[in-house]
Parts: structure tokens; C-alpha cells; sequence
């Protein structure tokens, strides 16, 4: 199967091809097939790849297809890694990416763009398992690069819609500014170590002493760009702004896969990390800022997309703490559950704006339980999942990223804590606010509600039975004898293995532990029950009935209008500036100044030639005068 | 050949200077102050012949030829110039009906 690794991006590569150049000709199902088939057949050869990672003795390989770049003393190779950290990232990618094209032929099967849609979808797998796959800094960049112009195509997707269009706009810029400092990191690198393969940067940075200036510049250039594509403080505004894509975009791109890239990253480059404390110290501040943060905002979202993209950049935000305490594993671990359980809410919440007519405003929904029964049933346990019920996948690896803050400080893992209740409060709210109360929408609304075909619910399915058992790969210390997906993923992590050891948490804490965040979840729920269930108390439309609170996290905490005051308008007014002072009145009348010269110029010149022969020849005359005097003055 | 060029001499060379500069600038003043064309023609052809004397004379006076058939090539130059610009002035006459020189100012700026 390793052999096959080629074929894992080629293929998505191929139904991007054929879907987009057969776009006008091929029938809706035949897209469909060819767009999930592509995906079905790489997730195979991964799941195949896994297993036979997991029993060989060799736990990285490295498969070199051509010499890319030979320059001078530069020699870059396209090859691939596949360790245990990209098999498993592969296999998130192919797995949870599979599920959601089949969603999609359900959800966009009304979509005159299908097929327009289903190959960008696999175009950015291909750049997705680039990213994921590549065995230095310069493919891994090829596909951070790809996907962020994939998240644009699709975020634009309907690109009629001119805020639609500027949501694009805006994502694409912003992780323009993240990937300038991956780009400034990777010059870093190669002027550091020689090198950007992984092998030797890693090889030669693990003999650096730890706190070296050089890997911290690195470090910081490297988290810059993990930043921006997975939406950290003050990066992160473009990713709630990115629902304006199709749900299943915002299921795969903004919760699953690519926002994901900056923890793969940061977990790739582990020892560069490790040897960087302070790099490491503003990680894990940055994550927990963010994570409390986006928690806030999503508490009073109305827009079911919404509260799951805060949601998103909240999760996120976790595990940067995780990656910046030193717990890589808890970090991919997080990922991974993450993926499953909110690619699931996405896809739910997709399934619910689908009975919805397009409807997004949880203030028009409500009861709607009974309608749609697997829609609640899977969303339900993605909220329990998210909220950390055990023993549902979010339990676990939230679990495993605190008992980490918990080791590393005290007000980290108390911010933490706080922010994993509100993570349950605001996931409660949506769950009421959405399926329990009365109907609040339009008598038109409700006519349409109906359960979605089956195409889009197997997927629900498929993810929330996932959701529900993904944990038990890291189950703690005190379930059992040793943590699979740790000691799995150690290979990859060999440099920093040694250098971060968390002592498990001794059976009494774990399991209060446990029993502190079922009771907080429980107290969470009915909390959230009485306040949100029976329609009574809604968010106000109008928002000068706010109180202060509510409204600062309603408007995001202003800081859309912060930006742009503090960085749009000046930068408006400079350019306007430009381009009256300086453009116009200062290069265009230089260059306007020298043709009105010439013209007036020669418009007085001209009256010199008189037409009068006369004239002529007197000048003729007195010019010969005057070179015979001057002849006979100078000699 | 010897009683003209000691004839000639009997001449001094200053009164051959004078005799042609004189001719020479009647020749400028007639180009630049009268206006019919053949005139002007005219007078272009006494400086042509002013300056055709002073070779001559001093050709005779320094006993070198080269003068003398350097003014045979001028005349034979002036004589196809001659051909050719009264051409042009009969041309200019029939195209104005005047070969007044003052209206050929269509070159004007």
C-alpha cells in the first residue's frame, strides 16, 4: 500500500480535472460520482497505509518522486513523508473529506455550479494531502498555498452575492499577511540549516541549544502563518466571515481540514518549538487568548453558522494551548476528534439550513425535534461530544489538553476550564434554541421542514458514530495501560519526546476531573434548558434592548470596526493621498509638465521660420559676417 | 599664353580684390533686397562670376592653372544650375502667375 501514496493526492487530482473540465457535459450524478468516487479510493489507500504503518518496524518514510530544484548548493526533491503523523492526518483529510462530498451531492444537488463545486472540493484535497504529505518546507507550502486559494474559490462560490465575495476577499488577505511570515520563516530555515527537507532541519536543529534566538525568530515567523490560516488572534476574523460559503465548504475547509494546517505545522515542526521557549510561552498564549475569546463572541451568535465558526476558532485556540504546553499529541488528538465532531455540526447545522429554506437565524427556528429526528440524534452528540461529555471524543482529548495546562499552570488551566463551560453553554443554546420550543419561522417555512435525503444523513451518521468512539484512541492513563494514539504518533515527535514528560494525572484527580465536567455539563444543560427551550428568551433584534454585555459579544467585541478603523480607513485615506498628491499631481505632472515644454516650445519656435526668402538670406549673410569676424578675432 | 597672363598682371592684384568683392556684395544686396525671381537669379550668378575673377586673377598672378580650370567647372555647374532653377521659376509662374519671391512664403510657421 505505501507504494500507492502517490495515487492518495493524484486521485483527487484527477476527478478535479475531469470535473472541471467536463463542468458543462456531465450529468449531476456522474459529477457526484466521480467527485466522492476519487475520494472513497484515496481513503482506502490510506486507511491501507495506516494499518501498514502501524505494523512495520520503519515508522517513516520517505518517497522521492524527482529532482525539483537542483540550484548551486540548493537541492529540493519532490518527495513525500509518511510518518504516523501524516498517515493519520491523511486519513482525517480522505475520511472526513469522503463523507462530506457525499454530503455535498445531496446538499447541492439544486446548485446550477454543481460540478464547478465538486472539483474545486477535490482540487482542494489535492492541495490538503500536498500540504500534509510533503517532506519539506517548500511542498508543504505548495499546499498551504492551494488551499488558501481553494478557501477562496469556494467561500465565493456563490460569487453573485457581492458580500459573499468580499468574505472571500477578505479570508484570502488575511492569510496572505499569516503566510508572508511562513514565507520569511522558510528563508529563515534555509539560511540556517542549508536545507528545507524535514529530515535535515530537524537533524540539525536538534543540536541548537535550547533558547536560541535564531529558532525563536523561526518559531514566531512559523506561528505567524499558523495564525492566519487557522484563525488565531489577530488573524482570525475571516473565518466566521467564511460561512458565507456552501456548508459543506465550511464543514470541510473552516472546521476540518484547512484550518487545521497550522497546528499540522507547528506539530510537524515540534522540535524547532521545543528548543524555542518563548515561541512556545506565546503559542500558548495567543491559543488561550483566542479560546476565550471566540467563546465569548459565539455565546450570543444568532446565526447558527456562526456560533459554530467562534465555536471553531475557540477549538482551534485549544490547541494551540496544547501545542504551546508541549503536549503535540494532545494537540493532534484535539485535531482529530475536532474534525469528526465539528465536521458533524457543521454538516447538521448544513442539514438544518437545508428543512430551513436557507434560513441561518436560530431566532426563526426552534421544535424542530420532531422533524427532523437523525438531524437532533447526530447533533446531539456532536454538542456532547464538543461539550466534553464522556465518553463521547471530545471528553477525552479536551481532557488530555488540560491535565497538560494543568501541569504547565495554574491560570491557564483555570481559563481553560472556564472556557470549556462556556463551550457547553453556547453549544447547549444552539441545541435549544434550534431543535426545542415552538417553530418560530414562517408558515412557508414550516410547510418545507422535512428531514434531508439520505445522502446527506448517512454521512451524519457515519461521523457522529465516529464522534462518539474517536476518543477511546487516547484513552488516559487511568482506562488503560498505555495511550494508543501517543504512543502511535511518538515516532514523529522522537525530538520532543523526551523534552516535555507529563506525569499523568494521579487516578483521583482524573477521575474528579471527570466527575467535575459531567456535573459542570449537567448544571450547563439545565442552565441552558430553562433560559433557551421554551422560547422565552431570545436574543433582542433590537440592539439597543442589550445590556453592555451582551451587546460587546453580540458585535463581536467591535473588532471588525476596530480593524477597520485602525488599519483599513488610514490605509483608504494613504492611498487617496497617493493618488491625488503623488500620482496625479506630482508624477502624472511631471511627465504631462515635459510634453506641455516640448509643445510650447516648439509652437514658439516655429514662428523663427518666417517663409520669407529674404529673411533667409540676410541671416545667411550676417551668420557668414559673423564667422568671417569671428576668424579673424580668433586668429 | 604669356602676353595674357603679363597682361593681366599689369593690373595689381588689390584692384581685382576690390573689383570682385564690389561685384560679390552688389550680388548679396540684389539677392536679398529685390524681389523678382530672376533677379535674384541674376545676382546669384554675379557672385558665382565675382568669385570666377578672383580665381582667375589669382591664378595668372601665382602662375598656377588649377584656378582657372576650377572656374571652368563652376561655370559649367552654374550653366546646369541655371537650366534648373528657371524651370522652377516657370513652374512657380505658371502655378502663381507671378514670380515674385515674397509670395513663395508657404513654408511659413
Amino acid at each position: 500500500m505505501l507504494q500507492l501514496i502517490a495515487l492518495v493526492p493524484l486521485l483527487p487530482l484527477i476527478g478535479f480535472l475531469i470535473n472541471g473540465i467536463g463542468n458543462k457535459s456531465l450529468s449531476k450524478s456522474l459529477v457526484g460520482i466521480i467527485g466522492s468516487g476519487t475520494m472513497l479510493l484515496s481513503f482506502i489507500i490510506s486507511l491501507g497505509i495506516f494499518f501498514e504503518l502501524k505494523n512495520s518496524e520503519v515508522s517513516a518514510h520517505t518517497f522521492t518522486f524527482f529532482d525539483w530544484i537542483n540550484v548551486g548548493n540548493f537541492n529540493l526533491s519532490f518527495s513525500f513523508l509518511v510518518d504516523p503523523l501524516s498517515s493519520l492526518m491523511l486519513l482525517v483529510v480522505t475520511g472526513v473529506g469522503f463523507l462530506i462530498h457525499v454530503y455535498s451531492i445531496g446538499y447541492m444537488k439544486h446548485d446550477e455550479g454543481f460540478a464547478k463545486f465538486f472539483a474545486y472540493l477535490n482540487l482542494f484535497v489535492f492541495f490538503m494531502l500536498l500540504l500534509v504529505l510533503g517532506a519539506n518546507y517548500a511542498i508543504m507550502f505548495i499546499g498551504w498555498e492551494g488551499v488558501g486559494l481553494c478557501s477562496y474559490l469556494l467561500i465565493g462560490f456563490w460569487y453573485k452575492n457581492t458580500s459573499y465575495n468580499n468574505a472571500a476577499k477578505k479570508a484570502f488577505v488575511m492569510n496572505r499577511i499569516g503566510d508572508l511570515g511562513f514565507l520569511i520563516a522558510l528563508f529563515l530555515i534555509f539560511k540556517t540549516f542549508g536545507s528545507i527537507s524535514f529530515n535535515e532541519v530537524f537533524t540539525s536543529a536538534a543540536k541548537f541549544t535550547s533558547g536560541d534566538p535564531t529558532l525563536t525568530t523561526i518559531a514566531i515567523l512559523l506561528f505567524i502563518g499558523a495564525m492566519g490560516k487557522s484563525a488565531q488572534l489577530p488573524l482570525y476574523t475571516w473565518l466566521p466571515d467564511a460561512m458565507a460559503g456552501p456548508t459543506p465548504v465550511s464543514a470541510l475547509i473552516h472546521a476540518a481540514t484547512m484550518v487545521t494546517a497550522g497546528i499540522y505545522m507547528i506539530a510537524r515542526s515540534s522540535i524547532i518549538y521545543a528548543l524555542a521557549p518563548i515561541a512556545m510561552d506565546i503559542v500558548a498564549t495567543i491559543g488561550m487568548i483566542t479560546a476565550v475569546w471566540a467563546a465569548l463572541i459565539a455565546l450570543t451568535q444568532t446565526d447558527i453558522k456562526k456560533v459554530l465558526a467562534y465555536s471553531t476558532v475557540s477549538q482551534l485556540g485549544y490547541m494551540f494551548v496544547a501545542l504551546g504546553v508541549g503536549s503535540f499529541t494532545g494537540a493532534v488528538f484535539h485535531l482529530m476528534t475536532h474534525a469528526f465532531f465539528k465536521a458533524l455540526l457543521f454538516l447538521g447545522a448544513g442539514s438544518v439550513i437545508h428543512a430551513m429554506s436557507g434560513e441561518q437565524d436560530m431566532r426563526s427556528m426552534g421544535g424542530l425535534k420532531k422533524k427532523l429526528p437523525i438531524t437532533f440524534i447526530t447533533i446531539l452528540i456532536g454538542t456532547l461530544a464538543i461539550s466534553g461529555v464522556p465518553p463521547f471524543a471530545g471528553f477525552f482529548s479536551k481532557d488530555e489538553i488540560l491535565a497538560a495546562t494543568y501541569n504547565h499552570s495554574m491560570p491557564m488551566f483555570i481559563v481553560m476550564s472556564i472556557t470549556s463551560v462556556l463551550t457547553a453553554f453556547y453549544m447547549f443554546r444552539m441545541l435549544f434554541l434550534t431543535f426545542y420550543g415552538n417553530f418560530r419561522g414562517t408558515n412557508d417555512q414550516a410547510s418545507h421542514l422535512h428531514e434531508s435525503p439520505k445522502s446527506m444523513t448517512i454521512p451524519l451518521i457515519v461521523l457522529a458514530v465516529f464522534s462518539t468512539i474517536a476518543g477511546f484512541v487516547g484513552l488516559p492513563e487511568v482506562f488503560s495501560e498505555h495511550h494508543a494514539l501517543k504512543s502511535f504518533l511518538s515516532p514523529s515527535f522522537v525530538f520532543t519526546n523526551g523534552r516535555f514528560s507529563f506525569e499523568a494525572a494521579s487516578h483521583v484527580v482524573e477521575y474528579s476531573i471527570m466527575g467535575v465536567s459531567l456535573v459542570v455539563v449537567a448544571l450547563v444543560y439545565i442552565y441552558a434548558q430553562k433560559r433557551f427551550a421554551k422560547d422565552v428568551y431570545l436574543l433582542p433584534v433590537d440592539e439597543s434592548k442589550m445590556t453592555l454585555m451582551q451587546r460587546l459579544s453580540y458585535r463581536k467585541f467591535y473588532i471588525d470596526e476596530f480593524y477597520e478603523n485602525l488599519i483599513t480607513k488610514p490605509l483608504d485615506k494613504l492611498s487617496t493621498f497617493f493618488y491625488r498628491v503623488i500620482d496625479k499631481s506630482g508624477i502624472d505632472g511631471v511627465v504631462n509638465g515635459l510634453g506641455k515644454i516640448t509643445m510650447n516650445g516648439s509652437k514658439n519656435l516655429r514662428t523663427i521660420q518666417t517663409g520669407n526668402t529674404g529673411f533667409y538670406i540676410f541671416s545667411m549673410v550676417v551668420g557668414i559676417i559673423i564667422i568671417m569676424l569671428l576668424n579673424f578675432i580668433l586668429s | 599664353m604669356e602676353t595674357i597672363v603679363q597682361n593681366i598682371q599689369t593690373v595689381p592684384l588689390n584692384n581685382y580684390i576690390i573689383l570682385s568683392s564690389v561685384l560679390f556684395v552688389i550680388g548679396v544686396l540684389g539677392v536679398m533686397i529685390r524681389r523678382n525671381a530672376i533677379i535674384v537669379f541674376m545676382s546669384i550668378e554675379l557672385m558665382l562670376n565675382a568669385v570666377n575673377l578672383l580665381l582667375a586673377a589669382f591664378s595668372a598672378f601665382r602662375g598656377d592653372p588649377a584656378g582657372q580650370i576650377f572656374v571652368f567647372f563652376i561655370m559649367a555647374v552654374a550653366a546646369a544650375e541655371v537650366a534648373v532653377g528657371l524651370a522652377i521659376i516657370v513652374m512657380i509662374f505658371r502655378n502663381t502667375r507671378s514670380i515674385d519671391i515674397n509670395f513663395l512664403n508657404r513654408l511659413k510657421g
